[in-house]
């Protein structure tokens, strides 16, 4: 079953210098992504999988796919307790 | 916010030249006619929907997150929200300053779901003739009360600023407690800056020097720490840019014009003529501003109070120099010191 990544609503995010900054409105709690959790940001559009993206990460840094969709499913999870990213089993229209 | 990741964030765009904030006054026309106020509230052709979208575009692009709107009273732009929704779905961190006499229920309900971190709303005195005697607008205040209600049942930060001058000079309490009445968080300001235009007459508001004295006395308003002693001036104080203006921050009018702050009026470009990352990289105004160290200055490396000094360059320029010293914050530098000084605490 694939499973789609979400961004998470009311956050302010911005690319500075390399490293992606993200502004919760809410509670004004900030957070610096390295460049795993830059990717997962910038493709979580609700329609691309936690699957995708490993593949993604497979290509940009020539890891092993067992090991990219481990370490992108538990960024995935870190993240979505941050409240960043939200996931859900179906895509988004 | 965690301030050393935020500080981390502001190194690396000041390295990089990022303009990590920018204020943008969407309008100068307005619905109150402060007496303080340093604009004039004509509409000299503001810029449209399309042309300010054009510009939040641009400034995603060149990396900016922190996003003031601002004005005159912004919320008299029919497309207020339009460009609110427009600058949210680009991800800036959205913060409005408004004298929020037009905000109703829904309004409020409709900048929560938009996303915006804080909503800085002024507020002179918790008197209703002060405050409106401030404002010229009659039930100005209970108005502004109504929507601060509004907004933070809604769960939004809202933050009460006070500007304080003559007329009000003893009410910082009276606000102060008002705002923890209303959930809101308070911050003063006893700076009056003269016009955009260069009229000083306004600077007559300014608080005597006896009640800007009694005021950075009082802790618990200023803040532990708010008044100290000057020390040796290191390297590192010398070596420093004087603020963060034209190197991560800048400002724009609502007719495309770029300044590097709101209180620093150097035209250094329109984006009616520019793209904003042509007038960003090469404004030789921006790039000027840029160039000038603390050790620049032209007395104040060798003053007692450089190293506890929040001079503004923005009012040293309008005093004629912005390489020289601005006299508002000359004396303030030596009433903080005075304050902590063990006579000063005694007078």
């Amino acid at each position: 079953m694939s499973v789609f990544v979400v961004r998470g609503e009311k956050l302010a995010a911005r690319k500075v210098g390399g490293e992606m900054v993200i502004l919760s409105a809410e509670d004004s709690s900030l957070f610096v992504l390295n460049e795993v959790g830059t990717i997962i940001w910038e493709a979580a559009d609700g329609r691309t999988s936690i699957q995708a993206i490993a593949d993604a990460v497979c290509v940009e840094y020539d890891v092993d796919p067992v090991s990219a969709l481990t370490d992108v499913t538990e960024f995935v999870q870190a993240l979505a307790a941050a409240g960043i990213v939200s996931t859900s089993e179906q895509a988004a229209r | 916010m965690t301030s050393h990741v935020l500080d981390r964030v502001r190194d690396r765009a000041f390295a990089e030249r990022i303009p990590l904030a920018v204020h943008f006054d969407l309008t100068y026309r307005c619905n109150e006619r402060c007496v303080h106020c340093y604009l004039d509230h004509e509409d000299h052709g503001e810029m449209t929907t399309a042309e300010v979208k054009d510009v939040l575009d641009q400034l995603a692009s060149s990396g900016t997150l922190f996003l003031t709107f601002s004005g005159g009273e912004l919320l008299l732009r029919k497309d207020f929200f339009e460009l609110l929704a427009y600058a949210r779905q680009l991800q800036f961190d959205v913060k409005i300053k408004t004298n929020a006499i037009l905000i109703k229920e829904a309004d409020a309900v409709r900048i929560r779901d938009l996303g915006v971190r804080q909503v800085q709303i002024s507020v002179y005195s918790h008197r209703p003739d002060v405050h409106d005697a401030i404002t010229k607008v009659r039930g100005s205040l209970a108005r502004t009360i109504a929507a601060i209600r509004f907004l933070s049942a809604c769960g939004l930060k809202v933050t009460i600023a006070n500007v304080l001058m003559r007329q009000n000079a003893s009410d910082y309490h009276g606000v102060r407690a008002l705002a923890k009445d209303l959930g809101a968080e308070y911050t003063l300001d006893p700076t009056i800056t003269p016009k955009m235009n260069g009229d000083t007459s306004i600077l007559a508001l300014r608080m005597p020097e006896a009640q800007v004295l009694h005021l950075f006395k009082d802790a618990a308003v200023v803040g532990e720490g708010f008044c100290s002693l000057p020390t040796e001036a290191d390297a590192e104080t010398l070596d420093s840019a004087p603020c963060s203006a034209g190197h991560i921050a800048c400002y724009i009018t609502p007719y495309g014009d770029v300044y590097p702050c709101v209180q620093f009026p150097l035209p250094s470009g329109n984006l009616r003529q520019q793209r904003f990352d042509d007038v960003w990289h090469h404004s030789p105004q921006l790039n000027e501003v840029r160039s000038i160290r603390t050790r620049d200055l032209t007395t104040c490396p060798s003053c007692t109070y450089v190293s506890t000094c929040t001079r503004c360059p923005g009012l040293a320029y309008m005093e004629g120099n912005m390489r020289g010293p601005s006299s508002a914050d000359c004396e303030k530098s030596m009433l903080r010191a005075r304050a902590a000084s063990p006579e000063g605490a005694s007078e």
